[in-house]
């Protein structure tokens, strides 16, 4: 099955082909195991760039496939950045602690140690008891489990009842924005139990590892590109057979899709859902490379960037996600870290840390009005002038 | 005593000032020599009272002089004098009498009366009952104030003597309730005080409140059997009023039972007993569970090398041979009961007002939702077209008002100014919107969301550059400063109360301008059939550039009215946009009055969630949405919902 | 001959405004039957109420000899009950080719998990052929839909109607913006499709209808105005009085 699969999908193999051989280079190319020309902190972005590929992935099986603009899931990629933050932290505040009660006189008792950690990771917020939902943290298997379930759950409800009542097209992004805000604002608390707006953090320290983090990044980078290979994979498969000409008609015609006797809702469910798992395994590989997440990750203004993205890229294409959120994260970095150089108009300045989000906004417009299919539009475009030149 | 011996004083001051005038203030002042020499505050007292039982007319401004430390005691004869430094360095003394100029000295020959702070105090309130009759109206009212804000018991005598002859409504009104209050908390005769209390019951004063308060002030008394006092309550063990352990703490603190080992205290004595690296005979590194060191720490109780530990066994023999009370200061019990009753009476009263407060609250709080959706309404609920620039046209009419404050000082006829200017300036965005962008993307709804959320993040880039990071401040014209008090605990702001009347206006332009105008009936002519409205002579293109404009415009005054109560930023209009789109959505897209039933809800409930968690807006942001999400489960189409095949897809 | 579909007593309004009216109406097995009306005599908002679309505020609708009540299904259960409905404009998967949109429409599991793993045979291939051939688009198997003409469209969209293998087809206004030649091959597609399976034609063109040759029915006002042949229910006072005005 999967023969005929990539047999019919020869941009598959090209992609998984790219992705290997740039996994390669930069391996050969970073401060851990090859020439030191990339700095490890290079290798950090370019690792979350490929996370970021990943979402991209997920919002276009979500959007570009099936036809909902969901402005929700960078939330979900957030909730999967916490779930697996909670067991770095954990862990990595169980050993200090551990570390620093071991010097005492007596050795220390199980009590001692849990209110030590309380004590490191809730004294920010004037606490030391840990939350209900921290139950679990020192249990890297369930968090891990969780990265998935937690996005997985929240999908499944708020979609249940979203789609359950008919809610389509704006009114859906709406809601969706709506959700992010919501949960946003609610890890914005203190009471929370997340750390409030100090949100986690040291996730880049990975528990009872020695290594420098030179290695961790790599390690990093390469789980990254797998996920991303897998994930496109699976993507790829979804869309490729009946089950996706069923979502790409439920994009142009929910209804003829209805009365065919698809059940229209299901299917959309199960595409938030499992998009939603996908969104949270990017954001736990994503975080742990970023060291720090907090609730203004998750804001509904990141969930619009990542429609944008995947806007520019070209939805309905699944490289194209990839190429657009690369791109357009890659380059905003470079505006927006100040590297660019500014241009001088005489009687003024432009400085790109000012004007970068201007032009990102307009050129939004732009591809909006003018290239609704991205940049992948214009390699469909190059493709059909080579057919036509062949023929 | 000192209050009656005082009042005594004043009313003799008062009937006999004529034999009284035949002394001198040096006279008088010399006689307590010796005391205001010594100026303690221990001994001052009466030499203060004698000036005062002298009755002499002079003497309030000696006493002023004397509490501003420019009262002088002549070294060779003892008699004082106030004085004002010459040019040449000496001292021109003047008489208390008659204010005659008795001549020069040098300041060896001089003694200045420096009073500390205490005697001052003293002095000050020997004052306030020359200043409680005082001429000037802001003098009385200033020494109301000081009463208020340090109530003693010398002073009720004189309150209420002042009483009788005050002739300004207002200070008469505030004097009585003064003494009112007074004599709930220092009258000597308990039925006066009862009086005073029955008398002022339910009332919604923070003043009245804080007087009760400590009438109802207790202790925690521990003891074996009832105690002869005015008792407020028998506490029970474990109840929420007195726990376990608080009980337990208030034996200990009393003496009644021995402290208990905490498991610090028990570590410490551990560490201390560590011997070969073994404690009393357990191995230390053993020690790293609760058990282990509790059977240690017993090992070490054993050896009587430390103090037993306390166990629940003995804590609870403890706790029951001892009975816990709160204990009111006030001794007489009718006095505390009738307290009480005033208390509870206030607070239901409070609660009430609370409620109505609220109410304004929510009000207010759903004209602001109203204001800020109402443009969208338009471009959203009759057009169909989303608008996530939306927030950043509320934005614009923001910073409007703020650049004509910069230039027209006068805020009154900047904000006259600001309000047709912002509807310009973002009508003409609105319209430059459509032109470039909506246009080309009607029934492309998605796209449109995307397209304008685009324009949105460059506007508020555009904004954070020209205007920078920080609030900028819209100041609102003097007349709308204020509010609007009807009592202790309801009061709205008149801003909120012309943002309602705002609210209110738009309502009516938007039901005019819809039902009543030409613009309305092709709008609504484009909106339900366009290529019909086109073939009836009307410009599609120019109708939906209009009303575009309209509902951009409407949003740039909305701005300047939110710019008024909140901070004018960049990111104001993100602040929004959400809560707008829930309102529209919400309340019936396409229909105004569902607008106005929708503001009114989430504004209604978001408020009532903060009032039952106060202290998390944020909270009550994620419930609000919660709820939306729930609320659209039952009415998908919103409150007011269009029936009908038209309404559908 | 049995009752497929009846409706009885069925009434719909919206906004005060009653688009169907106590209308009763009943069809059987392997029948052709055409729906005519004037404008607004609630046609498709009968079909509407009878896929599911629209829930009426009254009435009974019974489908098949169990006499399964329609009222409270959702549009894909009865689809999957048997009941298959064309639009008025053709809806079909313009992105799509013809041979995904036969796929699709295919009588099969219908389940997310089900429709993952499948994996086409050569026994449907051979049926998307057949139905390709049945509505004259067995040339343009490979071609994306949204190239075909207006008429293939409809065409296309007939065929995935009966690859779902309903028992009862609703069809609207087929003929609209038809030549006369693609007039007369839905003819045949439709008369062919009605020997094995119910078929409603809603129809304005009484031409259209007189070639269908079959029993009408005429709707006004949300209800039945008169039943029979074409020649009959063309006499009657009733609906002259309807098409010509009062």
């Amino acid at each position: 099955m999967n023969r005929s699969f990539i047999a019919r999908n020869p941009s598959v193999l090209i992609f998984l082909a790219l992705l290997a051989l740039f996994t390669l280079v930069v391996t050969g190319l970073s401060e851990g195991f090859g020439i030191g020309f990339i700095s490890t902190s290079f290798v950090k972005v370019l690792g979350k760039t490929l996370c970021l590929c990943l979402i991209a992935i997920a919002m276009d099986l979500i959007w570009g496939y099936t036809g909902i603009l969901s402005l929700g899931h960078f939330a979900f990629f957030g909730l999967g950045g916490y779930m697996i933050g909670m067991w770095l932290m954990y862990e990595r505040t169980r050993q200090i602690v551990e570390n620093a009660l071991s010097e005492g006189v007596l050795p220390p008792t199980p009590e001692e140690i849990e209110t030590g950690i309380g004590n490191q990771i809730f004294g920010v917020v004037g606490s030391s008891d840990f939350p209900l939902i921290w139950a679990f943290a020192d249990s890297f298997v369930l968090q891990l489990a969780f990265v998935v379930l937690v996005p997985g759950i929240l999908a499944l409800v708020f979609g249940w009842l979203a789609f359950r009542s008919r809610v389509t097209g704006v009114y859906l992004s709406i809601l969706t924005q709506a959700m992010t805000l919501g949960l946003s604002l609610y890890l914005f608390q203190n009471a929370s139990g997340l750390r409030g707006n100090n949100g986690l953090s040291g996730l880049q320290n990975l528990p009872g590892v020695t290594a420098p983090q030179s290695v961790v990044s790599l390690w990093f980078f390469w789980a990254s590109a797998l996920a991303l290979a897998l994930g496109y994979l699976l993507v790829a498969w979804v869309v490729s057979g009946k089950f996706g000409s069923v979502i790409r008609g439920i994009r142009d015609n929910e209804a003829r899709v209805r009365f065919l006797g698809y059940s229209v809702e299901t299917y959309k469910l199960a595409v938030f859902t499992l998009t939603a798992c996908i969104s949270g395994i990017a954001g736990a590989l994503y975080y742990p490379q970023a060291g720090i997440i907090n609730p203004a990750e998750v804001a509904p203004i990141a969930s619009i960037y990542l429609a944008v993205w995947v806007a520019i890229g070209g939805r309905g294409r699944l490289y194209g996600a990839v190429i657009g959120t690369a791109f357009v994260s890659l380059v905003s970095s470079w505006f927006t870290g100040g590297q660019a150089p500014d241009v001088p108009l005489g009687f003024y300045t432009v400085k790109w840390v000012d004007w970068w989000l201007v032009l990102l906004g307009l050129s939004f417009v732009m591809v909006t009005l003018y290239a609704p299919k991205g940049i992948g539009g214009l390699i469909d475009l190059l493709k059909r002038k080579r057919k036509d030149a062949d023929a | 005593m000192k209050t009656l011996l005082l009042a005594l004083c004043f009313a003799l001051s008062l009937g006999h000032s004529a034999l009284a005038q035949t002394r001198s203030v040096q006279d008088v002042l010399q006689s307590q020599r010796a005391l205001i020499e010594e100026s303690s505050r221990r001994t001052i007292g009466p030499a203060i009272d004698a000036l005062v039982a002298s009755g002499l007319p002079q003497i309030q401004k000696v006493l002023e002089i004397w509490q501003a430390k420019d009262m002088w005691q002549r070294k060779a004869d003892g008699l004082f004098f106030t004085a004002t430094k010459e040019a040449d360095g000496t001292y021109r003394l003047r008489d208390f009498d008659q204010g005659a100029d008795v001549g020069t000295a040098a300041a060896s020959d001089l003694r200045q009366l420096k009073p500390n702070s205490g005697v001052r105090a003293m002095i000050a309130t020997a004052l306030v009952q020359f200043q409680l009759s005082d001429p000037d109206v802001a003098k009385r009212a200033d020494a109301l104030d000081s009463i208020a804000r340090d109530p003693e018991v010398a002073l009720l005598a004189p309150l209420r003597a002042s009483i009788k002859g005050e002739t300004d409504a207002d200070i008469l009104a505030r004097k009585t309730r003064l003494e009112r209050l007074m004599s709930m908390a220092y009258d000597s005769d308990v039925a006066t005080r009862v009086a005073a209390i029955n008398d002022m019951s339910g009332d919604l004063g923070v003043d009245f409140r804080a007087t009760l308060n400590p009438i109802l002030s207790v202790t925690r008394v521990v003891s074996k059997t009832r105690p002869e006092a005015n008792i407020a309550q028998k506490l029970i063990v474990g109840s929420d009023a007195l726990t376990r352990d608080a009980a337990y703490a208030l034996l200990v603190a009393a003496g009644d039972a021995p402290v208990e080992i905490t498991a610090d205290a028990r570590d410490a004595t551990l560490e201390a007993h560590i011997d070969g690296g073994r404690v009393a005979g357990f191995p230390a590194a053993q020690l790293s569970t609760e058990v282990a060191r509790d059977a240690a720490y017993d090992a070490l109780v054993a050896r009587d090398l430390a103090a037993p530990r306390v166990t629940q066994a003995d804590i609870d023999a403890s706790l029951a041979t001892y009975r816990f009370f709160d204990v009111y200061a006030e001794p007489s019990q009718a006095v505390t009961d009738a307290a009480e009753a005033a208390l509870a009476a206030s607070e239901t009263r409070v609660a009430i007002s609370q409620a109505a407060d609220l109410g304004l609250d929510a009000l207010s709080l759903a004209s602001i939702y109203f204001l800020a959706a109402i443009g969208l309404a338009i471009t959203f609920g009759v057009m169909g077209v989303i608008n996530m620039a939306h927030g950043e046209f509320i934005m614009m009419g923001a910073y409007t008002g703020y650049v004509v404050q910069m230039f027209v000082p006068n805020h009154t006829v900047s904000i006259l100014i600001s309000v047709p200017l912002a509807f310009a300036v973002t009508f003409a965005a609105g319209v430059a919107l459509e032109r470039l962008v909506v246009r080309w993307l009607y029934h492309r709804p998605l796209e449109t969301l995307l397209a304008t959320f685009g324009v949105s993040i460059a506007l508020q880039q555009l904004a954070k550059n020209i205007f920078g990071t920080q609030a900028r401040p819209l100041t609102s014209p003097p007349w709308l400063d204020g509010a609007w008090v009807i009592n202790d605990v309801v009061s709205i702001s008149y801003i909120r109360i012309a943002i309602f009347i705002l609210a209110l206006l738009f309502l009516a332009l938007f039901l005019f301008i819809m039902k009543r105008t030409r613009l309305g009936l092709e709008t609504r002519a484009v909106t339900q059939n366009p290529r019909m409205a086109a073939s009836m002579g009307i410009n599609p293109d120019r109708v939906n550039m209009l009303t575009f404009g309209l509902g951009s415009g409407i949003a740039g005054i909305a701005g300047v009215a939110i710019g008024l109560f909140a901070k004018v930023t960049s990111e104001m209009g993100s602040d929004y946009i959400v809560q707008s789109f829930m309102t529209v959505v919400v309340g019936g897209v396409g229909n105004i009055w569902g607008t106005l039933a929708g503001a009114a809800m989430i504004g209604g409930f978001q408020k009532g969630v903060e009032f039952l968690n106060p202290s998390n807006t944020l909270a009550a942001q994620t419930y609000m949405i919660i709820f939306i999400i729930i609320f659209i489960q039952f009415r998908p189409r919103g409150i007011i919902a269009l029936k009908g095949r038209a309404a559908g897809d | 001959m049995t009752t497929l579909l009846e409706v009885s007593g069925v009434t719909v309004s919206f906004d005060g405004f009653r688009a169907i009216n106590n209308l009763s109406f009943r069809i059987s097995d392997a029948e052709l039957r055409a729906v005519i009306g004037p404008n607004g005599a609630g046609k498709t908002t009968f079909m509407d109420i009878v896929t599911g679309k629209t829930r009426p505020d009254a009435g009974h609708i019974l489908w098949g000899d169990k006499g399964l009540s329609l009222i409270g299904m959702s549009e894909a259960r009865i689809a999957q009950a048997g009941i298959g409905r064309k639009f008025q404009k053709p809806t079909v998967f313009e992105e799509q080719t013809v041979q995904e949109n036969l796929m699709m429409a295919l009588r099969k599991d219908r389940r997310p998990l089900a429709v993952l793993f499948f994996k086409p045979s050569r026994s449907d291939f051979t049926r998307v052929d057949d139905l390709a051939e049945q509505i004259g688009l067995q040339e343009a198997l490979l071609r994306v839909s949204g190239e075909l003409s207006h008429g293939q469209k409809q065409w296309l969209e007939i065929g995935m109607l009966l690859a779902q293998e309903p028992q009862l087809l609703l069809v609207d206004e087929p003929a609209a913006g038809m030549t006369p030649a693609e007039r007369e091959k839905t003819t045949a597609i439709l008369v062919e499709a009605a020997k094995t399976r119910a078929v409603v034609v809603v129809e304005h063109d009484m031409e259209f209808v007189r070639r269908l040759n079959c029993k009408v029915t005429v709707l006004h006002e949300g209800s039945v105005l008169a039943e029979g042949s074409l020649d009959h229910v063309t006499k009657n006072q009733d609906v002259i009085d309807v098409y010509l005005g009062r």
